[in-house]
Formats: C-alpha cells, sequence, structure tokens
C-alpha cells in the first residue's frame, strides 16, 4: 500500500463526511472545509514529487495481485492533474467562503465540493477502467447536486440539460466497458493495453474507441458534443462554475488522452486521428465564434472553454512527442486561467450586481488590482507572449508545423486572435468604458471577505505569470509527461509488474 | 438465450433514445433508466451466459476447468444497479423540482439558458 496516492481520495473523502457530520454548524463546516482544501492540496505535493523523483507509482488495493484487483496508478501527467485540483480545490474554497450564501452552506455546499474533487482525484488515479466509470459517476453526482443547489429557476433549467447529456455519456462509457469486457476480459487498463495488441476481431476495437471517443468527447465538451455546456455552466454560483470549468472538462481530455495514449494506440489508428483533429479545429471555431456574439461574461468565458478545449485534442490528434507535450502544458495552463477568470467573474458580479456586459463598466477606474488580475489570465487565455498559453500554443503549433497540419495550425492561429478580441470585448465592455449609470457598484465587501476574494485570484494570476516567465522548467515536466504517455512500456510493468 | 437477451437489448436501446427525445421531462427520466439497463443487460449478457456452473474450484484442484459463470459481470452490473439507483432518485426530485419552479414539463419551453440576451 502506498499512502501517497489514497491521500489525495481520502482526504477530500474524510473533509466532506466532518462537514456532514456537522451539518447544524456552518462555522465549523467553514472551519473543516478549508482545513480539508489545505490538507489536499498539501498531500498532492509528496505525491508528485515521489512520481518525478522515483517515476510512476502504482498501489494495489486491498492487496490483490494486478490484473483481478483495482490499481491506483500515478504517471506524472495524472500526478500534474491531482496537484492542479488540489490547488484549485483550495482556491475555490477559500473564495467561497466569501461567496457563496449562508443558505447553501447550510445545505451542504462545502460536503458536495469535497466529495466532487474526491471524485476528480479518484478519476486521474485509477488505473481500472470500470474504476473510472465509479469516479465519474461520484464526481458527476457531486456536480449534479451542486449545479442546482439553490434551486433558482436557471439553475434547474441548466441541470436538466446538464443530467439528461452526462447521464446519456455515463450509458455509453458503461456499453464501451460491456463491449471491451466481452472482447478481453479483464478491466485493469495496463493489462487491457498488453492484451488489446492481439485481439483478432480489430472492427469491435473499432466500435469500442468511437464509443469512447463519445462518452469521453461528451464530458470534454469537443465538437459537436458540447451544447450542454453553455446552457448550464453559467447558471450556478461563481465558485461552482469556477471549479466545474476548472476542472470537469479537463477529467473528460485527461481520460480521452489516457484511453487514446494506452489502449489504443497501438492499432493502426491514423484515421482516429483525423478524426481528433477535425474535432479539434471545429471545436476550436464554433466554440470563439459562440463566445463573440454573448453579452453574458460566464457565457463568453463558457463558450471560451469549449474553444480551448480544442487546443487540447488538437494535441491528442498530432500524437507526436512535441504534441503531446503541448497537450499536457496547455491542459495545466488552461486549468488554471479558466478557474482564475471565472472566479473574476464572480467578484465582478459581486461588485457590478450582474454578468451582462451592457449593464457593466468602469471597473478600471474603481477596481484597478482587479483590473489586472483580469487582464493577466485574459491575455494569457489569448496566447500573449511572455504568458503561460503563448508557450503551450508554440509547442503545439510548432508540432503541426513539423507534421504538415497546415490547416488546424491555421485554425489554431486565428482561434487565437479571436480569443484576444473576444477577451478585449470583455475588457472595453466591463472595465474601460463608463458604467452605464453613476454608482452602480455595490459598496465593496467588508476587509476579511474582500481577502477571501482577492488572494484566491491572485495566486492563480501570478501562477500563469510565473509559468509564463519559467517556461523551460515546466516544458521539461511537459516533456518527461510526454514520453510517458507515448511509451506506456513503464506504466505497464509499474502496474503489472511486482506486486507490492 | 443470447439471441433473446440481444434483442431485448436492442430493444431497450432503441426506446430509451426515442423516449429521450420526446418533449415531456418524465419521458426523459424513463428513457435515462431504460438505457442504464440496457447497458446493464448488455454486460450480463456479453459476459457469457452459462447455466449451473457455479465458479468454484473443486476440491483438490488448483484453478478452474471448462465453462464457468464469471462473476465480474455480475459485480460490474451490481455497482451500476446501485448508482443508477441513486442517480434515478436525484433525477426525479429534480424534474419534480424544476416542474414546480418552471411551471412547464415540456423541454421545449426550457429555453431561458440557451436565449440571447
Amino acid at each position: 500500500m502506498n499512502l501517497v496516492l489514497i491521500c489525495p481520495i481520502l482526504v477530500p473523502f474524510l473533509t466532506a463526511v466532518s462537514c456532514l457530520l456537522a451539518w447544524n454548524n456552518r462555522n465549523l463546516q467553514r472551519i473543516a472545509s478549508a482545513i480539508g482544501a489545505c490538507a489536499l492540496f498539501g498531500c498532492t505535493l509528496p505525491l508528485f514529487l515521489s512520481v518525478w523523483l522515483d517515476g510512476i507509482q502504482a498501489s494495489q488495493m486491498g492487496n490483490w495481485p494486478a490484473p483481478f484487483g483495482i490499481t491506483l496508478v500515478a504517471d506524472l501527467f495524472s500526478a500534474s492533474m491531482v496537484v492542479l485540483s488540489g490547488l484549485t480545490g483550495l482556491t475555490v474554497v477559500i473564495f467561497s467562503l466569501a461567496a457563496i450564501d449562508a443558505e447553501r452552506e447550510n445545505f451542504g455546499f462545502h460536503s458536495l465540493m469535497h466529495f466532487l474533487l474526491m471524485g476528480v482525484c479518484g478519476a486521474f488515479l485509477t488505473g481500472d477502467i470500470f474504476n473510472l466509470y465509479v469516479w465519474f459517476e461520484v464526481l458527476l453526482i457531486s456536480s449534479f447536486v451542486l449545479l442546482q443547489l439553490g434551486g433558482e429557476k436557471a439553475q434547474l433549467e441548466g441541470a436538466i440539460k446538464y443530467v439528461t447529456i452526462n447521464l446519456v455519456s455515463s450509458a455509453l462509457f458503461l456499453t464501451a466497458i460491456a463491449i471491451l469486457y466481452g472482447l478481453i476480459g479483464t478491466l485493469n487498463m495496463a493489462d487491457l493495453a498488453v492484451q488489446l495488441k492481439d485481439v483478432q476481431r480489430k472492427e469491435m476495437l473499432t466500435t469500442v474507441s468511437i464509443l469512447f471517443l463519445l462518452a469521453f468527447g461528451i464530458k470534454a465538451a469537443i465538437f459537436p458534443l458540447f451544447f450542454w455546456l453553455p446552457a448550464s455552466y453559467h447558471t450556478p454560483p461563481a465558485p461552482v462554475s469556477a471549479i466545474f470549468a476548472g476542472l470537469l472538462t479537463k477529467v473528460g481530455v485527461y481520460s480521452l488522452v489516457r484511453v487514446f495514449t494506452l489502449m489504443f494506440a497501438a492499432q493502426d489508428s491514423a484515421q482516429i486521428h483525423q478524426l481528433l483533429l477535425a474535432a479539434a479545429g471545429l471545436t476550436m471555431l464554433t466554440g470563439i465564434l459562440g463566445a463573440l456574439v454573448q453579452n453574458d461574461f460566464r457565457r463568453i468565458l463558457s463558450f471560451n472553454l469549449i474553444s480551448h478545449i480544442g487546443y487540447m485534442i488538437m494535441g491528442l490528434g498530432m500524437f507526436t512527442p512535441l504534441a503531446i507535450a503541448g497537450l499536457v502544458f496547455y491542459t495545466v495552463h488552461d486549468v488554471i486561467v479558466k478557474t482564475c477568470l471565472f472566479l473574476v467573474g464572480g467578484i465582478i458580479h459581486r461588485l457590478g450586481g450582474t454578468y451582462k456586459l451592457s449593464k457593466l463598466g468602469g471597473l478600471y477606474e474603481n477596481r484597478p488590482l482587479l483590473a489586472i488580475l483580469f487582464l493577466a489570465p485574459a491575455l494569457s487565455l489569448a496566447g500573449m507572449p511572455p504568458l503561460s498559453g503563448f508557450w503551450g500554443k508554440l509547442a503545439l503549433v510548432k508540432a503541426g508545423l513539423d507534421r504538415g497540419h497546415y490547416l488546424i495550425v491555421a485554425v489554431a492561429l486565428v482561434v487565437g486572435l479571436l480569443t484576444l478580441y473576444s477577451m478585449a470585448i470583455v475588457w472595453t465592455e466591463a472595465f474601460w468604458k463608463k458604467a452605464p449609470d453613476a454608482g452602480a457598484l455595490l459598496l465593496a465587501p467588508s476587509l476579511h471577505n474582500w481577502l477571501f476574494y482577492i488572494v484566491p485570484v491572485a495566486i492563480l494570476a501570478s501562477l500563469t505569470i510565473l509559468i509564463g516567465f519559467f517556461p523551460e522548467a515546466f516544458f521539461d515536466f511537459a516533456e518527461r509527461s510526454a514520453e510517458q504517455l507515448i511509451d506506456p512500456t513503464d506504466y505497464i510493468k509499474t502496474v503489472l509488474g511486482k506486486s507490492t | 438465450m443470447e439471441v433473446v437477451l440481444a434483442f431485448v437489448i436492442g430493444g431497450l436501446y432503441a426506446a430509451a433514445i426515442y423516449l429521450m427525445m420526446r418533449r415531456s421531462i418524465v419521458k426523459l427520466i424513463i428513457g435515462l433508466a431504460l438505457l442504464g439497463h440496457a447497458a446493464n443487460l448488455l454486460i450480463f449478457t456479453i459476459g457469457r451466459l452459462v447455466r449451473g456452473a457455479p465458479p468454484i474450484i473443486d476440491h483438490g484442484k488448483t484453478h478452474l476447468i471448462g465453462q464457468f459463470a464469471d462473476p465480474v459481470p455480475e459485480a460490474l452490473i451490481l455497482t451500476a444497479i446501485v448508482i443508477g439507483f441513486g442517480v434515478s432518485a436525484f433525477a426525479i426530485v429534480l424534474i419534480w423540482r424544476s416542474h414546480e419552479t418552471i411551471g412547464t414539463d415540456d423541454l421545449d419551453e426550457m429555453q431561458a439558458t440557451d436565449s440571447f440576451d
């Protein structure tokens, strides 16, 4: 048993349970939630460190030898995603201490948030395909409840669409697992990777891989499966949409990467890669075009979120070491930047009382600090050097040019420009233009609430600047993760090798 | 038996998708439940149907010989059923609350979150 692998699942579980035990005491829940979030972030760091220093870590649950029991396994990509879950969890929990109303807190907001984090960490760490389904359900059920908690009309409407489409995706996922099990008779992903190589009925494998693509594509919101996202992500309170935007779609991307690098890479996969590239290009384009016509801050961000999933899928579709490294780098960047922007949206809502750009204004004049905290992630999103988004895009574009994928590179560059345009609209509307009616800004929250609002955003914004200024260290990490993803020999050996 | 079940599963998938394309939220939930059942039955069938051969190792042997009923698909289905039960319970309460708040059971009228402003 390897404790560092279990802690990221165990800590949020214990936190959630203690929040439930303190059901009647809101202050106790807040304290437990904050401590739990710190502890989660704290225990993800040793995991990353041990993976960085000693290579891939695996642990057999209940000491059942490898293909029979459930394996927890962390390679660099999953370890870094767990660290990011800890980081987003921590920032969002701090933010929600100020931004979530007492009623939602009384109805279990904090325990749901930690159950969600448990599901996300579990999905990143599991090495078993059916277990991945179970973690998906854990995080989905928590996200369902978080989405509709509060019961506003828009929330319930959004929740119906979100719940339906995600349940369809789960059913597709389950169907794919069923066929895969019937074909091979194992559920361990490393074992699957080994045995898939000598399956006779290749046509069934195509069916299964397309089912996986559909199931995870819905969760990752790729074209043409993304329509549930802009219909629901802008309805719940800001911290909830921030953690959804930062983590949930990335779980879909992570699963796509895991399945298509580990299990379906050995097959003749040129068609799948073509399909992924086409989906990536269309995701980028439709996403950003959707963002340009919106007037609601969070809906602009939701469409931008879809658009930038396209970049990650593009990396997966090109499938060269540099492209996968670009994908890893871009995913890390996107989690940080999207969470940050959605939290900034929450602050703007708190100050202006609305998300509608036409009714906002004058924020640059009145809140210069907030303006800077918006500008850093917004420019990073658009890919302005030297912020983190630039380096991710650079790697992806270079990988595309090396392999002659000129069309997708052109799309990626145009979409980068349009992203800048879309962020410039937000900047001029919400920050630069005069407020439509003077004195529309609500009173600033009290000082310690203000800290709860600003500190998480500042942490995330400075991270994107930091990555931008020291891209070499982060790129080194991305390249090592890509090596592990492209050549899964180590992964398979660690999981199936010696049983500890 | 496999052939019969194959038709049942196909029918369940078809019925589920048909129901989900209707406009009523009640039919939507029934469709979702059927979709889960279809996937569960698929796991059950695809794990091979074997009668009267429990996966028990005979005395003195070290491993199973011949055909036996695979317990793993059943464990998977059990897990999926429990999850499906919880999700259905949530979904039913959700549509009830939505019906109370929004005042309609017609999905075509739930456009507030998709419309422009």
